[in-house]
C-alpha cells in the first residue's frame, strides 16, 4: 500500500520520471554520466563527460556510429585532393538546426574560426592544428579569418591542411570541431548555451540543465534522421559517487552508468551479470621518472625498477581485471600500428626480477646503500592501491619506497612546473585513434612531457612521421620512435592500459562495445 | 523599552561592523587561495602553453595579483561574483541561486528537527540522570555523533531504498518529499546528538541551581519548572553551538549531497577549492561569511533574551 | 582553611564521585585497555600492517586458517598461470600438495619460486622432471595463515591495520582535542569575561576564521611546512577551537554577572584570579561535554585531511580512513566497515560516558 503512495509521489515529479512508470508514454533514458559537463559550448569542452552529451546534441561533419566507425554526418560526402591536403565536404541536404534553419558551410567556417581564436581560449584548439594557419592563429600571430577553411557556397565546405593527415576525418568526430549556429551565437552572446537558447543540429536538443542534478535533452524533430531516433528523452545524471550510482541503477533510477567502483567488481558481476561491459580503451596509465635527477638519469636503473613491477598483479588484483598490463605506451587496437613493447614484456616476472636484482647490485645498491624512491600520485583510491602494491613489490629488492599523495591540482601543477620528484603517476586517454596522440608526450619540450625527456633521434623520427608520404611510412616512423623513447629510454613507464567499464541495463538495446567507448543515444532503444 | 533601544543599537552596530569584517575575510581568502599551488587549468591532460596563456588572459590571470584583487573587489562591490572557471556556462551567482535554496531547505529542516528532538532528549536524560533512561538516550546520541555521515548515508540507502523500497536512492526529484527524507535525517543525526548531550549537561547544572530549587520549593509544577525556568538557564551552550552549526548546515554538506545526488551548494565548498575555481571559492567564502556573521549576531541577541544578565554596552 | 587544602579536597571530592560512577569507571578502564591494545597489539599481531598477501585480497574474517579447501586448487592454477605452465593434476597428501605441470618447452626448475611466492604455499621443491624437461612434478607445503578480521582490498591484514590505525586516531583525537580545548577555552573565556570592545574584536576574528576556506589553509600548511603528524594536529586543532571558543564565551558572558563573581570583584580579586578561580571552573561542564563531542569530529576531519594528502600517508592508516574505505565497500565487504567502526564507536562511547561522569563529578553546584 505504502509503496503505491510513494510511486504516486514520484509520478508527481513527472519531469524526471525516475521510475519510468510515469503516466506519459515517452521513452526516457536515464543515463549516468560520471560528472557534469564543464560547459555545453562544444568549443570550451575537453572531457569525455561532455563528449557523451554533445554527441547527442550536435553532429560534426563526420560522426561515429554505434560501433564508433566514422561516417558522414553534417557532411553528406567528401572528396580529398590527390596530395591529401584539401578536403571538400558537401553539406547534407535537409540537415537543419533545431530552429529550422539549414546547416551551412558558413556555420562551420564561423565555428572553426571561433575554435582557434585566442579570445575563445579553447582547450582543444589544437584539434584543428593540421589546418593551415590554425596554430599561428591560436598563438595570436595571425587573424582567425586566415584559417584554411572556406565556404565555396552554402553547401560546400573546403578545408586546406598543412600536410596529409590520415586521422583528420577521425578528428572531425570530436566535439570541438562541431558547428554552432552563427546567428544564434551572435544573438545571445555568452548566454547561447542556456536551455531554450541553445540551437543544435544533433538528434537531441537541450531542454533543461540543473547543475549537479540533471541535463534533459529531448528528441530534435528537425533532425534529418529523426524518424529513426527511438528514445524520446535523455536525462544525463551526474554520478560522482560511484557507490550511489550502483544503488540507483539497482533501484531502476538509472539505465546506464559509465563507471563502476572497480574494487567491488566481483560482487557487481554477481549482481548485474552481463549488464556490465568491460573492454579495452585507448588510454595508458603510466609512471614517469624525473630524468634530469640522479639517480634516475641512469637508464639501466629505470629499467630495473620497471622490471620489478609486477603488472599482472596490478591488473588482476588491484584493478580487478578492469585494466590490462602495459609494456608499451601506445595501446593495442590502432589499425596499422605495431606497438613496440620493452624487451622484457615477453619474459617471465621471475626473470625480470632476477635481471633487476643484477642491475641494482651492479650499480652498487644493496642493504648498505638502499635505493630510495618516492612515488607521487594524485588522490584516488585506485591510484593509492596501485602505489601501495608497487611499494610492496619493490621491497624485496631492497628498494625503499615512500608514498606521497596530493590533490589533483597540486599534483599536476607540480609536474607541469617540473618540480622535484622521483617518480610520478599520470595517465593519457587518446582524443582520437592515432599513436601520435600518445607519442607526442615524449617530444622535447611538450607540456605533458613530465619526465623532461629529450632525445634527438626521437624528435627526428616524430618529425619524419609528420612529413611521411604514405600512412605506412608514417606508422613505421612512429613505431621506431616508440622503440627508442619508450622501450629503450623509458620516457614513461607504461603500467596499465585503461579499459572502459559500463553498466548498461538489459532493457537498453543497441549498445555496441567499442574501443572509443562511444555510444550515441540515437542508435539505442529502450524496452 | 530602554532595553529594546539598546538592543536595536547593538544590532545596528554589529551589522555595520559586518562590512569591515567581510572585507577582511574577502581579502585574506583571496590571497590565501592564491598561495596554494596549482591553478584552475592544471589537469591530467595538461594544456599546451599557448592555450593556457590564452585561457589565463581571458580570465585576467595574467595580470599582477594585486590588480586581479582590485578587479575582483570592484566587481564584488557591484554585485558581480564573476563566472565560474570550471563551469563557464554559469556565473557564481547563478550556481548559488539554484543550489542554495535546496541546501537551506534540507539544512533548515535538519536544524529545526535536531534542536527540537535533541532538546527533548537532552531534557529527558537530565531528568533521569544516571538512570536507565539517561543511559539509553546518551547511548543513542553517542551512536548518532560517532558514526560518520559517510557511513550512515549509504546504510540508509541500502535499507530504505533497496531493501524496503520506500524511498528513492538519491536525486532531488524536483523537491519531492521522499527525496528529502534521507538527506534531512542524515544531516540531522549528528547535530541531534550534540544538542542532546550539551543540553543534558547544562540542564543537570541548571536543575540544581538555587532558583530552581526555590521554584520547586514554592510548589511550581514540574512542567513549568523544567520548561520555564530550568531550560532558560540551561540553553546557553546549545545556543552558542547552534549559531555556527546553523551556518554550516544551511550551506550544505558535501558528503550528504554527493551520496544522495542532491544539487545543493555544499559540494562547492570542497570542489571549488580542489578545482582551484577561484571565483567560485570566493563565492563560497562570501556566502559562509554572511551566514556566520548573521547567525553569530542572532546568537548574541538570544543570549540577552534568555539570560537578562548578559548585557552589551 | 588554606587555599591548598580547599583545592585538594575539591579534586579529591571529584575523584571520589567519579570512582562511585560505575559506568564512568568501566569506560575509563576500557579506554586504557584500548590504548594499550593499539600500542602493544601490533607487536604481537600475526602480520605486519603493510604486508600484502597477494592471494588473499578481500578475504572475509575467519577464525579458522586460510587457505580454505577450495582455494588451494585456485592457488595452484594461479601460480601455474603466472609461470605460464599447464597443470596436469594436483593432489594434497600429508599437508603438502603435489603438482604436475606441463609445457611445450623444457621447464625451468626455478618455477618453484612461483609457488614459494604464493601466500598459499611454501618450501616448494622439484620432485621429478621428465627426460625431455617438458613435464615436471613439484611439491609444496601449505602455509596456514589467520585473518581474524579479514583482509582489505590490497590484501593486508585488517586486524593489524585496525590496531595501528588506532594509534594514529587516538593520538590525534587526544592531542588535537586538547589543542582545541586549550585555545578555545582561554580565548573564549578572555573574550566573554573582558566583554566590550575586546570581546567585539576577538569575536570578529573568530567570524573571519570561520569563513576562510579550510582546504586552502591546509594546502598552504603543507606547502610551507611539508607534511608531518604534528602539523596535522595543529591544522585540526586550529579549526575546531572556534566552536569551543564561542561556547565558552557564551558561558563567560553569563557567569561574569553572577553574584559570586561580582562579590569576588568587590573583594578586589584581580581579573586573572577571577578568570582562573571562578569563571573557568564554572565553565567545565559544557567544556567537558563539548570536548567529548569534539573527538569524533577530529577523527573524521582527519580522514578528510588524509584524503587531501595532509593526513597519514599509506601504508599507515587511521580509523577514519579505514572507515571511509569500508563505507565505500558496503554491501560487499562489510567487514572492512564493521571492525574499524566497532573500535572507533566503542572508544567514543567510553569517552562520552567518561565525559558525562567527569562533568557530573566536577559539577560545582554538586559540592
Amino acid at each position: 500500500m505504502f509503496r503505491t503512495t510513494i510511486k504516486g509521489w514520484l509520478a508527481g515529479a513527472a519531469l524526471l520520471a525516475l521510475t519510468a512508470s510515469g503516466a506519459c508514454a515517452e521513452v526516457v533514458f536515464n543515463r549516468g554520466n560520471s560528472a557534469d559537463p564543464e560547459s555545453l559550448d562544444p568549443h570550451k569542452t575537453s572531457t569525455t563527460y561532455e563528449a557523451n552529451i554533445l554527441r547527442d546534441l550536435f553532429m560534426g561533419l563526420m560522426v561515429q556510429n554505434a560501433k564508433a566507425e566514422v561516417e558522414p554526418g553534417a557532411a553528406e560526402s567528401y572528396s580529398v585532393s590527390p596530395d591529401g591536403k584539401t578536403y571538400t565536404f558537401k553539406m547534407r541536404q535537409g540537415a537543419l538546426w533545431s530552429d529550422g534553419t539549414p546547416v551551412t558551410a558558413d556555420d562551420f567556417v564561423f565555428s572553426w574560426r571561433r575554435l582557434v581564436d585566442p579570445a575563445t581560449a579553447a582547450e582543444y584548439a589544437y584539434m584543428l592544428a593540421p589546418v593551415v594557419n590554425a596554430e599561428d592563429i591560436t598563438a595570436g600571430k595571425k587573424k582567425p579569418e586566415e584559417l584554411g577553411v572556406r565556404a565555396v557556397d552554402p553547401g560546400t565546405f573546403e578545408v586546406t591542411l598543412n600536410a596529409a593527415t590520415p586521422y583528420f576525418l577521425e578528428m572531425l568526430t570530436h566535439q570541438s570541431t562541431y558547428a554552432l549556429s552563427k546567428p544564434n551565437v551572435e544573438k545571445f552572446g555568452a548566454d547561447f548555451v542556456k536551455p531554450g537558447n541553445l540551437v543544435s543540429n544533433g538528434a537531441y536538443v537541450l531542454k533543461e540543465f540543473i547543475p549537479n542534478d540533471h541535463i534533459t535533452a529531448v528528441r530534435n524533430d528537425k533532425f534529418y534522421d529523426a524518424a529513426n531516433v527511438k528514445i524520446d528523452v535523455v536525462d544525463f545524471i551526474p554520478t560522482e559517487d560511484r557507490s550511489t550510482a550502483m544503488k540507483r541503477f539497482e533501484a531502476g533510477e538509472l539505465d546506464s552508468n559509465d563507471d563502476l567502483p572497480t574494487e567491488q567488481l566481483a560482487d557487481l558481476k554477481a549482481k548485474f551479470g552481463d549488464q556490465i561491459h568491460i573492454g579495452p580503451y585507448l588510454g595508458t596509465y603510466y609512471y614517469a621518472f624525473k630524468l634530469d635527477k640522479a639517480p634516475w638519469d641512469n637508464v639501466r636503473l629505470r629499467h630495473a625498477v620497471s622490471m620489478a613491477i609486477d603488472r599482472d598483479y596490478l591488473a588482476e588484483k588491484v584493478w580487478q581485471n578492469t585494466m590490462l598490463p602495459a609494456y608499451s605506451f601506445v595501446p593495442p587496437g590502432i589499425s596499422g600500428y605495431q606497438p613496440r613493447p620493452a624487451v622484457y614484456a615477453s619474459q617471465s616476472q621471475l626473470d625480470r626480477e632476477d635481471e633487476a636484482r643484477k642491475i641494482l647490485t651492479e650499480l652498487g645498491y644493496g642493504p648498505d646503500k638502499p635505493l630510495k624512491m618516492e612515488i607521487r600520485f594524485n588522490t584516488s583510491e585506485n591510484h593509492k592501491n596501485t602505489a601501495v602494491a608497487i611499494q610492496e613489490q619493490l621491497k624485496p629488492l631492497g628498494i625503499e619506497v615512500t608514498l606521497l599523495n596530493t590533490d589533483t591540482k597540486t599534483h599536476y601543477a607540480h609536474l607541469e612546473q617540473h618540480g622535484d620528484f622521483d617518480i610520478a603517476r599520470a595517465g593519457w586517454i587518446a582524443d582520437y585513434k592515432d599513436p601520435e596522440n600518445f607519442l607526442a608526450l615524449c617530444k622535447t619540450g611538450t607540456g605533458n612531457n613530465y619526465s623532461g625527456y629529450s632525445d634527438k633521434d626521437y624528435d627526428r623520427l616524430m618529425g619524419e612521421a609528420a612529413a611521411a608520404a604514405t600512412p605506412d611510412a608514417r606508422m613505421l616512423a612512429l613505431s621506431d620512435a616508440e622503440a627508442i623513447g619508450v622501450a629503450r629510454d623509458l620516457c614513461v613507464v607504461p603500467l596499465l592500459f585503461y579499459s572502459y567499464h559500463n553498466l548498461v541495463s538489459s532493457r537498453i538495446k543497441g549498445w555496441e562495445q567499442n574501443v572509443m567507448d562511444v555510444h550515441p543515444t540515437r542508435y539505442l532503444t529502450k524496452e | 523599552m530602554r532595553v529594546a533601544a539598546v538592543m536595536a543599537r547593538y544590532v545596528l552596530k554589529r551589522l555595520l561592523s559586518a562590512i569591515p569584517t567581510l572585507f577582511v575575510i574577502v581579502t585574506l581568502a583571496f590571497f590565501l587561495m592564491r598561495v596554494a599551488p596549482g591553478g584552475p587549468f592544471n589537469q591530467e591532460k595538461g594544456l599546451n602553453p599557448v592555450i593556457k596563456a590564452n585561457l589565463e588572459r581571458v580570465f585576467h590571470l595574467d595580470q599582477p595579483l594585486w590588480k586581479q584583487y582590485l578587479i575582483y573587489l570592484n566587481n564584488l562591490i557591484h554585485g558581480d561574483f564573476g563566472p565560474s572557471y570550471n563551469l563557464p556556462d554559469f556565473t557564481v551567482a547563478e550556481l548559488f541561486s539554484s543550489g542554495l535554496p535546496i541546501s537551506i531547505q534540507l539544512g533548515g529542516a535538519a536544524l529545526v528537527l535536531a534542536l527540537l528532538l535533541g532538546g527533548l532528549l537532552g531534557i529527558f536524560a537530565a531528568l533521569h540522570q544516571n538512570r536507565a533512561g539517561d543511559y539509553t538516550v546518551i547511548a543513542a546520541a553517542t551512536a548518532g555523533s560517532t558514526i560518520p555521515t559517510f557511513v550512515i548515508a549509504p546504510l540508509f540507502q541500502l535499507f530504505f531504498a533497496l531493501t524496503l523500497k520506500w524511498l528513492p536512492v538519491g536525486g532531488w526529484g524536483d523537491g519531492a518529499l521522499v527525496n528529502k527524507i534521507g538527506p534531512v535525517l542524515t544531516l540531522m543525526l549528528p547535530q541531534l546528538a550534540i544538542v542532546a548531550r550539551l543540553l543534558r549537561g547544562s540542564m543537570i547544572e541548571s536543575l540544581r541551581s538555587h532558583h530552581i530549587r526555590t521554584a520547586r520549593a514554592l510548589g511550581l509544577s514540574d512542567f513549568s519548572v523544567v520548561f520555564r525556568h530550568a531550560l532558560r538557564g540551561a540553553v546557553l551552550p546549545v545556543i552558542s553551538y547552534a549559531g555556527p552549526a546553523a551556518a554550516a548546515l544551511l550551506t550544505g554538506s558535501i558528503i550528504v549531497e554527493t551520496i544522495f545526488s542532491i544539487p545543493g551548494v555544499g559540494r562547492y565548498f570542497v570542489e571549488a577549492a580542489l578545482n582551484r575555481d577561484y571565483t567560485l571559492v570566493m563565492g563560497t567564502v562570501v556566502v559562509i561569511a554572511i551566514f556566520t556573521i548573521v547567525f553569530n549576531l542572532i546568537v548574541d541577541v538570544l543570549y540577552a533574551v534568555v539570560d537578562p544578565r548578559v548585557r552589551y554596552d | 582553611m588554606s587555599p591548598a587544602t580547599v583545592g585538594r579536597s575539591l579534586w579529591a571530592d571529584a575523584a571520589a564521585r567519579l570512582r562511585a560512577n560505575r559506568l564512568a569507571m568501566v569506560s575509563l578502564y576500557y579506554l586504557v585497555f584500548m590504548a594499550l591494545l593499539c600500542i602493544a597489539g601490533p607487536w604481537y599481531a600475526p602480520h605486519d600492517f603493510s604486508t600484502i598477501y597477494e592471494d588473499y585480497t578481500r578475504v572475509p574474517p575467519s577464525l579458522s586458517a586460510y587457505p580454505k579447501a577450495d582455494r588451494i586448487g585456485e592457488a595452484v592454477a594461479d601460480a601455474a598461470r603466472r609461470a605460464r605452465l599447464d597443470v596436469t593434476g594436483w593432489e594434497e597428501r600429508d599437508g603438502r600438495v603435489f603438482i604436475s605441470l606441463a609445457a611445450t618447452k623444457p621447464i625451468d626448475p626455478r618455477v618453484t619460486r612461483y609457488f614459494d611466492r604464493s601466500d598459499v604455499f611454501d618450501s616448494a621443491q622439484v620432485e621429478g622432471q621428465s627426460s625431455d624437461g617438458r613435464s615436471l612434478t613439484l611439491s609444496a607445503g601449505i602455509q596456514r595463515t589467520y585473518f581474524f578480521f579479514g583482509t582489505d582490498s590490497t590484501g593486508r591484514d585488517l586486524l593489524t591495520r585496525t590496531l595501528v590505525a588506532g594509534r594514529v586516531s587516538l593520538s590525534i583525537g587526544l592531542l588535537a582535542g586538547l589543542v582545541a580545548v586549550v585555545i578555545g577555552v582561554l580565548y573564549g573565556a578572555v573574550s566573554g569575561f573582558a566583554g566590550g570592545r575586546t570581546d567585539e574584536i576577538m569575536m570578529r576574528i573568530v567570524d573571519v576564521l570561520y569563513s576562510l576556506p579550510f582546504i586552502f589553509f591546509v594546502i598552504m600548511l603543507v606547502v610551507f611546512f611539508g607534511r608531518n603528524f604534528v602539523l596535522m594536529f595543529l591544522a585540526v586543532g586550529a579549526v575546531l577551537w572556534l566552536d569551543m571558543a564561542r561556547i565558552v564565551r557564551g558561558q563567560a558572558l553569563s557567569i561574569k554577572r553572577q553574584e559570586y563573581v561580582q562579590a569576588a570583584e568587590a573583594l578586589g580579586v584581580g581579573p586573572a584570579g577571577i578568570l582562573l578561580r571562578h569563571v573557568v571552573p564554572n565553565l567545565l561542564g559544557p567544556v567537558i561535554i563539548y570536548m567529548t563531542l569534539l573527538v569524533p569530529q577530529v577523527i573524521i576531519l582527519e580522514s578528510f585531511l588524509s584524503f587531501l594528502g595532509l593526513g597519514v600517508q599509506e601504508p599507515m592508516s587511521s580509523w577514519g580512513v579505514l572507515i571511509a574505505q569500508g563505507a565505500k565497500n558496503i554491501p560487499s565487504a562489510t567487514w572492512l566497515l564493521v571492525f574499524p567502526s566497532f573500535f572507533l564507536t566503542t572508544t567514543l562511547f567510553a569517552l562520552n560516558f567518561l565525559g558525562d561522569g567527569l562533568r557530573d563529578a566536577m559539577d560545582p553546584k554538586d559540592r
